[in-house]
């Protein structure tokens, strides 16, 4: 599908060993730009090491990834966030003694290009790129309806804010591709809801490319395009939500036989 | 009389204190390790201020930029060196290391410059204000100011500048900051970096007051500071700020009031009695271990 589309993530047979243990086989995936993809599996499955392989947090012990072209094979963690792969995490890790600003600002980190010299000595170019920066964080708080809490602690905000604030954080690294772990845990039924409004708007807005963990399958099946089934480190299922839904191996995987 | 100015001593002592505390407790704060080679910098630092007054006549402005360039060099290389091939090791590994750093500087400098020790040179005269009955030393309305500028200019750099809000992000996750894309090996250089260059302008006030030059000349203000900076709450800026101040302020009333032989046994006793009561310092934030 999607012939015409730009390719954004391409990954060829990936796979990862800890120790003996294979977590993740012959993982392949295609994303292409400005889509909604699910990454949805059991308990245990090996998502978030995907997600982890993704990111270079784990070094695969096989296959490729190759975003927007590109062999990332010698990447770091920081080149692929450079590069335009950002992400948030399944139980938040935002900085929680920092400001709402100065989360999102740490994501600004390689746009603000001024020296630490420069800093020191309060030159004319370290003042216009945080006062240009600081408007362009309180302009993403606000795409996220955070702009009156930019003062408060992060650790204070409620939870769904902080949830809210880990993507507008990852949005300003400036990314091709979000990833998004868990978006909805712990979230009700209407903050769900806001929040399939939000990642859509994100994509809209940012004309980005998605890849979301999840188990509310209300939320998977709502805004993913495609999604892909994870069982046991292997690829289990491929397809749009309808296929996926009435496909027997899925069926069988998440509720046995 | 006595007590005012033995407070405004206590406050230049502190102020010393204070600057070296910084860099425990900026190194504490992000690389969560305790750096005891700091001390040995501080040492390093006045031997080269030394070297550049002595030797080569230099002027007192170029001898302070010379000192800081040196340390600052210093703290990187032996950060890159001796702990950065560590950063994965436990922290046992990495302290047991920095001890061993310690004893390398001290040996080298043993080595290189002999144990003799070295008079230093007068830099900021024997001038005093007086004031009514006080009299204040120029060197200590220096020293105190030089604090000031010092605690000033790095709050202000911590909390408004990108670098500033790298470190405070890597000092509570370092793996959340790399996956926002920042290199978390350049910003504890730069933490290194920091802390030595403080150490080499501690070194200079320290010198300017007590004038003598010698390998295990940082050991004693190294562990004082350490203990400074675990007083006011290891991590914490203004903490190391506090902790110093008091420090300071402490034994300068205990050689007064009470021994001259027993100021640092006091000091130390405070210190203890301190963590007893509020174990993570006076301003070192409660720490909830998630069970």
């Amino acid at each position: 599908m999607s012939d015409s589309k730009l390719i954004v993530l391409d990954v060829k047979d990936l796979g990862i060993d800890f120790g003996g243990l294979t977590a993740v086989n012959d993982f392949c995936l295609q994303i292409y730009e400005k889509e909604i993809v699910g990454l949805i599996g059991p308990n245990g499955a090996g998502k978030t090491t995907v997600f982890n392989m993704l990111t270079k947090v784990y070094q695969p012990s096989r296959g490729q990834i190759f975003f927007c072209g590109e062999d990332t094979a010698k990447k770091t963690v920081v080149d692929m966030n450079k590069a335009g792969i950002a992400r948030t995490f399944q139980n938040i890790r935002l900085f929680s003694k920092l400001s709402v600003l100065d989360n999102v600002m740490t994501g600004f980190h390689n746009s603000i290009t001024y020296s630490p010299v420069s800093a020191v000595l309060r030159l004319p170019s370290f003042r216009a790129q945080e006062r240009e920066f600081t408007k362009k964080a309180m302009e993403l708080l606000s795409i996220f309806g955070l702009e009156d809490q930019a003062g408060q602690m992060a650790a204070n905000l409620p939870y769904g804010a902080q949830r809210r604030l880990e993507i507008a954080r990852a949005m300003a690294t400036n990314p091709k591709l979000l990833l998004l772990d868990e978006p909805a845990a712990g979230m009700n039924p209407q903050e769900t809801e806001e929040l399939m409004d939000m990642i859509r708007l994100v994509r809209d807005h940012f004309g980005i490319a998605i890849l979301l963990i999840e188990h509310d399958m209300k939320l998977v099946m709502g805004i993913c395009e495609r999604i892909t089934v994870l069982n046991y480190g292997m690829l289990l299922a491929e397809g749009t939500p309808d296929e996926i839904q009435n496909n027997p191996a899925v069926v069988k995987a998440y509720l046995g036989e | 009389m006595g007590f005012l100015s033995y407070l405004i001593s206590g406050l230049g002592l502190g102020s010393v204190y204070a600057i070296i505390a910084l860099g425990y407790t900026m190194v504490y704060g992000i690389a969560k390790m305790l750096n005891f080679a700091h001390g040995d910098v501080i040492m390093i630092g006045a031997y080269v201020s030394f070297f550049a007054l002595n030797s080569f006549g230099l002027s007192l402005p170029v001898t302070i930029l010379l000192a800081v360039t040196v340390c600052t060099a210093l703290g990187i290389v032996i950060e890159k060196l001796a702990y950065k091939p560590l950063r994965q090791a436990s922290s046992l590994a990495v302290l047991i290391t920095a001890i061993g750093v310690s004893y390398f500087l001290q040996n080298g400098a043993q080595l290189l410059w002999s144990s003799s020790t070295k008079v230093f040179p007068s830099v900021f005269g024997n001038g005093s204000i007086t004031i009514g009955s006080l009299s204040v030393s120029i060197l200590t309305i220096i020293t105190i100011m030089t604090c000031i500028v010092v605690m000033v200019a790095l709050t202000l750099f911590i909390n408004k500048t990108k670098t500033g809000r790298a470190m405070r992000a890597c000092s509570e996750d370092k793996g959340a900051s790399t996956l926002m894309g920042i290199n978390v090996n350049s910003i504890i250089s730069i933490t290194f970096a920091i802390g030595s260059g403080l150490a080499a302008i501690a070194s200079l006030l320290l010198c300017a007051a007590y004038p003598s030059v010698f390998p295990t000349l940082g050991s004693m203000p190294g562990i004082k500071a350490f203990t400074a900076a675990v007083f006011g709450g290891i991590g914490s800026i203004p903490g190391a700020f506090l902790g110093g101040l008091l420090l300071g302020i402490i034994e300068i009333f205990a050689k007064a009031y009470i021994s001259t032989q027993l100021s640092d046994a006091i000091v130390f006793a405070v210190l203890i009695v301190v963590l007893l009561i509020k174990p993570t310092g006076l301003l070192g934030a409660k720490q909830n271990e998630k069970v």
